[in-house]
């Protein structure tokens, strides 16, 4: 999973990866073996594109076919192969339609069926749901997950979801202005970001930040916020001046016996939580809290948080200070 | 009374729609009627006054058009056979007897060579500079299409001399080959210009997805762009063809004999034994029929073409 904001180089990677465009410093490997120069015929690298760029001369068998025929392969296993494929798919019946007429996520299965028809090493997916309706969405990262299970094949998965990104994803590569923000699974990425960007990112709220003056110490596991102390995990990096305590809104609680208070601004109701918006000493914070809690707009609510969770950023650099709790998963990020 | 609609016309808009259409077109059409009923006239009811709008039909303006014949001098009669053919009879009838072809076939068949000549050429170079300005970073890119263009510009008499000068130094002077090269040259800013416009409108991800597919980039161009390009490449070339077809100025300035096109020819027609005005509209009857054939099969392809040229940004 390549994920990131638009404009942030994830497709280029992509493209560079199945041979479309050349990079212009580095090496790409693929199996082991550098294929930094060669072009794409010859990398043995099935794409899969956002407009899905089926060949609109083309019925449904040609499209599939198409990539065998470059091949030479014999006219008799490129029927098999193809009703193979066709029948994975679940589109045997379309199969002498023209491409003109189909649907959104029959297109996407022919978009499939050609790139898995010739079984290549591996797949490379640019955003490929983004043409489909909501609804239709998810049911087709259904299938595409299944599939890739399936037919057990590296598969580079571009996306700007990151919703996408955590259902369908073994890894995710999150990425900001053409480099790379964090490498990891989903529950190391959303738990322990290696980065601001990357916390910010990823979330829906996204983490809070809780701007402060003040310095770290290695070896810490107290932090003080406008004269109130947090439990942190114990850090393993020391940093001083502009600091940031990130919490995700899941891991502060209200706590009427904190002196730490904030005051209500707005509130989201989404039925099984919501949503409180609160003004603190340190800037402004999202919390979320069951739905049946009684809370109105303008109380003051005091604020204690997940001592496990916190990560202690430093705003100049944006990068996450070493701790205890994360060490294992920034290592090999 | 039904209410206003802003999208549904009237049924009195649609019949002054309609008035307005068909006057437009029996104006515009009238001159064509016209030489075409003169091509089966005599050359008394051709030149009859008023006109004759109902008139005998004649074969006569064909046989002179494809004969050059000879005035039956009085004396003459005795020694001849009788007519052998049908245009025999017919030159016969209006005192000639016909002594061989006349040049208009082999005329034909200069227009012919030279307007599919240079038109398939104009195709096959339009269609690769256009698809090369279309896809490449290519320095000085605007520059170049402008340069293209501006061959356009300006009236082919204001370049007929020095193109004579050069065609003369080359040996090009009336020759077939010499007037398709010319005439490509001049076909081909208007072919690039409008293919590179059809070119751009298939989406790069097509050839990119043959390139992943096992092709060369040459393979994708031929297999997978021609075809999408085709509704183009079909329009372009009716436009050329018909540029190529009707040119007069350069013809009848760089053509005299062997390559001599159509169009500089059907005049001197007038000058053979008279004003021979049913000669020169059958040739200029016959002269339409390629191009209007050729337009009316593509037609469904030149219609597409110039809506899909007008929505382009």
């Amino acid at each position: 999973m390549l994920l990131g904001p638009s404009g942030c180089g994830k497709t280029t990677t992509l493209r560079m990866i199945a041979g479309l465009e050349l990079p212009t410093s580095g090496e790409i490997y693929i199996n082991g073996e550098e294929v930094s120069q060669k072009r794409a015929s010859q990398r043995d690298i099935a794409f899969v594109f956002q407009m899905f760029a089926l060949y609109p001369h083309l019925n449904v068998r040609q499209n599939i076919s198409y990539p065998l025929k470059s091949q030479g392969m014999k006219r008799a296993q490129i029927k098999a192969k193809v009703a193979e494929v066709a029948k994975i798919l679940g589109i045997e019946d379309i199969l002498s339609k023209p491409v003109g007429g189909l649907s959104g996520g029959d297109r996407q299965r022919v978009a499939l069926g050609r790139a898995i028809v010739r079984e290549p090493k591996a797949f490379m997916m640019d955003e490929p749901l983004g043409a489909l309706d909501a609804e239709f969405r998810e049911h087709m990262s259904q299938e595409l997950r299944a599939l890739h299970d399936r037919m057990g094949a590296t598969t580079v998965y571009v996306t700007h979801d990151q919703l996408e990104a955590m259902q369908m994803g073994d890894k995710i590569v999150v990425m900001n202005h053409g480099s790379v923000e964090q490498f990891g699974v989903p529950q190391e990425i959303y738990d322990w970001p290696a980065t601001m960007f990357v916390a910010d990112f990823i979330g829906s709220p996204p983490m809070n930040f809780l701007r402060f003056k003040g310095s770290i110490n290695d070896g810490d596991n107290k932090v003080s916020l406008s004269g109130q102390v947090f439990d942190i995990p114990k850090q393993l990096q020391s940093a001083s001046g502009d600091l940031a305590f990130g919490v995700r809104p899941e891991h502060v609680f209200l706590d009427e016996t904190s002196a730490y208070k904030g005051e209500v601004l707005a509130i989201e109701y989404l039925g099984t939580t919501q949503i409180i918006t609160l003004d603190t000493p340190n800037g402004v914070l999202k919390a979320r809290v069951a739905a049946l809690d009684r809370i109105d707009v303008g109380q003051k609510k005091g604020l204690m948080f997940n001592p496990r969770t916190v990560t202690i950023f430093a705003q100049s650099t944006g990068v996450a200070l070493l701790s205890v709790a994360n060490k294992g998963v920034l290592d090999h990020g | 009374m039904s209410g206003f609609s802003v999208t549904q016309p009237s049924n009195r808009q649609k019949w002054i729609a309609g008035l307005l259409v068909i006057t437009y077109a029996v104006v515009t059409l009238m001159p064509l009627l016209w030489i075409i009923a003169t091509g089966f006239k005599s050359p008394e009811d051709a030149i009859s006054y008023p006109p004759k709008i109902v008139f005998e039909p004649s074969l006569e303006g064909y046989v002179n058009l494809f004969s050059s014949r000879t005035r039956i001098t009085p004396g003459m009669e005795e020694t001849l056979q009788p007519p052998e053919t049908w245009y025999d009879q017919v030159a016969r009838d209006a005192g000639t007897i016909i002594v061989g072809p006349s040049r208009y076939g082999q005329r034909f068949l200069n227009s012919v060579i030279i307007g599919f000549g240079s038109t398939f050429l104009a195709i096959v170079f339009g269609t690769t500079a256009a698809y090369a300005f279309s896809r490449f970073k290519i320095p000085i890119k605007d520059d170049l299409l402008f340069f293209i263009l501006s061959t356009r510009m300006m009236p082919p008499i204001a370049v007929a001399i020095p193109i004579f000068l050069m065609f003369r130094q080359l040996g090009l002077n009336d020759t077939q080959l010499g007037m398709i090269l010319l005439y490509t040259a001049v076909n081909l800013s208007l072919s690039v210009w409008l293919l590179k416009g059809f070119i751009d409108e298939i989406p790069f991800e097509y050839e990119e997805a043959a390139l992943i597919d096992g092709y060369t980039r040459f393979q994708a161009f031929y297999k997978v762009v021609l075809p999408q390009a085709a509704t183009g490449i079909a329009s372009t070339a009716i436009f050329c063809l018909i540029f190529a077809w009707n040119e007069y100025a350069f013809a009848v300035l760089l053509t005299s004999g062997t390559a001599q096109t159509a169009p500089p020819f059907i005049p001197t027609i007038i000058g053979v034994g008279g004003q021979d005005w049913p000669a020169v509209a059958a040739g200029a009857t016959l002269f339409l029929m390629p191009v209007m054939l050729f337009t009316i099969l593509l037609r469904k392809h030149l219609l597409r073409g110039i809506t899909f040229g007008a929505v382009r940004k």
